[in-house]
């Protein structure tokens, strides 16, 4: 180990710019916060989350279904099976923009909650269990703030994994089929141009819809220090939630519950997209993520971290 | 046993009452007045499950005590958490990195999430911390390549990226050879001698006795003694033992008595008798002086001074097992 000179710099790393200690709160300003501390987290939060292989991984999983469906697609389109399959599949090969939404149908039951589950679980019990969510802590990083960067990291995470999704589905789309003006489910046609919002429409709707299950994950990441439990709980609550959704007998429950309203992105494929539906998934989501990010809060903010 | 006298300014980790009872009833702290004085290089000592980590983690804010009170660098906790934390590095059970991270990433990642810091500066203070541990040269490595050795020296690195008023080192030699640990205990010094406040844990005495200046003990969740480690080795258990003929025994021990010496026992072995007592608060030479002037044949004259070690075996039970 080198001598080297610890009190030399020990004044220079502790004086602030003067600009960051104007508007700190009052008290020992000996060690203001600097400009763009939380940026900074936000940002070592993201690299950690989209530079790790595992993420990379499952992004390229997901890109991969577009990818595949759209070869099937193009291989059967002139024999007798063409066009059997899920929703929107027999209207591809007409327009390869409509691979975009038959690719999110697929992965929404599923690849995308098991996504999601991975990507939100990890969160803190990842850190727990590899130990380093103690000297995060005593970095000092407050709780709280250290909860909104792996929560907004997670957010993040589910956002490029339905834009993975979408963006491969239309290149795929796209340079099999072609794109062309957009056939609505009524059967009327709008342009291109009015088609390509619609689908990003869809992208950002699908993408909200699954914010109820990043802060159900939160949650569940914030009760161990096992992430692979909190892994499984988050895609199991996903999985039963579509178990009651598909009983009758359950039918008062069903607007609550969250995968409910997942598969309401159809509505932009209307000639008048009605916003009351969307809104109403997009509230049910907001109130499944102001419980589960209460529930995460509270308990993340007072446990003992014995990791 | 604590230093109920000093001013809570003198001191950078001041306890009070400090206990912590989980939630399955097992009491791994009761009620411990910690005092580690500012500058003091403070040796926490203590088998394995006495409760050294625990009170570390509530020194730190990791986990949060059933009672008494905590003042970090004088600001109580948990309040001043945000304050003291940033002057405080901190090795707490080991160390812990991403495994798919270099080893430098990792210190990126840590060095991003203090607020308090400089980005400007992290490249430069990142590498003078991977210099001064002397793992400047495996700074590219994945983590998880990284034998324990490294391990604990990145965890180091870590607790020195910024200039810390006081580190809490918990275990900083575990998993380190004969060579590392006395590197370990040489950065200790230079720390210590540049002016940062270190608490050591360890339960291997012999480890880090060397640098302390005071040391505390701790067995089954209770601290049995603290203070300079000069007042706990000279304080008034050394033991003087005096070998005379065996016939002078009797007179011998009388002439102890007289300087006012609890009596001695007698221990006799062939022709020569050793008496042993408390030496006290009474001056060796003048033991001999007065054997001596009595006419007695002073064969041998030893004063035993209790080790460290001894103190300790005597304090925590024989050998350093698992307290529980």
């Amino acid at each position: 180990m080198s001598l080297a000179d610890q009190p030399a710099d020990r004044t220079g790393a502790r004086l602030a710019p003067p600009a960051a200690a104007t508007g700190t709160p009052s008290g020992p300003a000996e060690l203001p916060t600097r400009r763009g501390a939380t940026a900074r987290l936000l940002r070592s939060e993201l690299g950690l989350v989209l530079g790790r292989r595992r993420n990379q991984v499952l992004l390229a999983g997901l890109a991969a279904v577009p990818l595949l469906m759209g070869i099937v697609l193009f291989v059967t389109q002139d024999t007798p099976v063409a066009g059997q399959g899920p929703a929107f599949f027999d209207r591809v090969t007409g327009n390869g923009l409509f691979l975009v939404f038959t690719s999110l149908f697929v992965c929404l039951p599923f690849l995308l909650p098991l996504t999601i589950g991975i990507a939100s679980g990890d969160a803190v019990a990842g850190e727990a269990a590899a130990g380093t969510l103690r000297y995060l802590l005593v970095t000092p990083v407050p709780r709280t703030r250290l909860l909104v960067a792996k929560a907004l990291g997670a957010l993040v995470f589910a956002a490029c994994a339905v834009l993975a999704i979408a963006v491969m589905g239309l290149a795929v789309g796209a340079a099999l089929f072609g794109l062309d003006d957009v056939t609505l489910l009524s059967g009327d046609t709008i342009p291109l141009a009015e088609g390509a919002l619609r689908a990003l429409g869809v992208v950002a709707y699908v993408a909200l819809s699954l914010t109820g299950l990043v802060a159900v994950g939160l949650f569940f990441s914030t009760l161990t220090e096992v992430p692979v439990a909190a892994m499984a709980a988050t895609v199991v609550v996903a999985i039963v939630s579509g178990v009651l959704d598909a009983l009758p007998q359950l039918s008062a429950i069903h607007p609550g519950l969250l995968t409910h309203h997942w598969l309401d992105f159809g509505e932009f494929l209307r000639l008048q997209v009605d916003a009351g539906v969307l809104l109403e998934g997009l509230a049910v989501q907001a109130a499944w993520v102001v419980v589960f990010g209460a529930l995460a809060w509270s308990r993340f903010t007072t446990a003992d971290i014995s990791s | 046993m604590s230093e109920g006298s000093a001013a809570s300014s003198d001191l950078a980790v001041r306890t009070r009452g400090l206990t912590k009872r989980f939630r399955s009833g097992q009491v791994a702290v009761a009620g411990i007045d910690l005092a580690v004085p500012r500058g003091a290089v403070y040796g926490f000592l203590g088998p394995n499950g006495s409760g050294k980590t625990t009170t570390i983690r509530m020194l730190l804010g990791l986990v949060a005590p059933t009672s008494g009170e905590i003042e970090l660098l004088g600001q109580p906790l948990p309040g001043g958490l945000g304050l003291a934390l940033p002057r405080v590095g901190a090795l707490v059970e080991g160390p812990a990195f991403h495994p798919y991270l270099v080893g430098r990433a990792n210190l990126e990642r840590l060095d991003a999430a203090d607020a308090t810091t400089d980005p400007r500066t992290r490249a430069a203070r990142i590498a003078a911390a991977l210099e001064r541990v002397g793992l400047t040269a495996a700074a590219g490595k994945k983590y998880r390549q990284y034998s324990l050795g490294m391990k604990q020296r990145l965890g180091l690195a870590a607790a020195l990226l910024r200039p810390r008023d006081l580190l809490l080192l918990d275990e900083p030699t575990n998993g380190l050879d004969p060579q590392g640990t006395r590197e370990v205990r040489t950065l200790v010094r230079e720390l210590a001698d540049g002016g940062t406040t270190v608490l050591v844990s360890s339960h291997l005495l012999s480890e880090i006795e060397q640098v302390c200046s005071h040391i505390g003990i701790m067995s089954r969740g209770n601290l049995l003694v603290q203070g300079p480690r000069k007042d706990l080795t000279a304080t008034g258990r050394a033991e003087l033992r005096v070998t005379t003929s065996a016939g002078q025994a009797g007179h011998a021990a009388q002439a102890l008595e007289g300087l006012g010496l609890a009596g001695p026992t007698v221990r006799e072995t062939g022709a020569t008798a050793v008496l042993s007592t408390e030496l006290g608060e009474v001056a060796p030479e003048k033991v001999s002086q007065v054997i001596v002037s009595e006419g007695i044949d002073l064969i041998g004259l030893e004063v035993r001074r209790p080790t460290l070690e001894n103190l300790f075996v005597e304090l925590t039970g024989e050998g350093f097992d698992v307290a529980r």
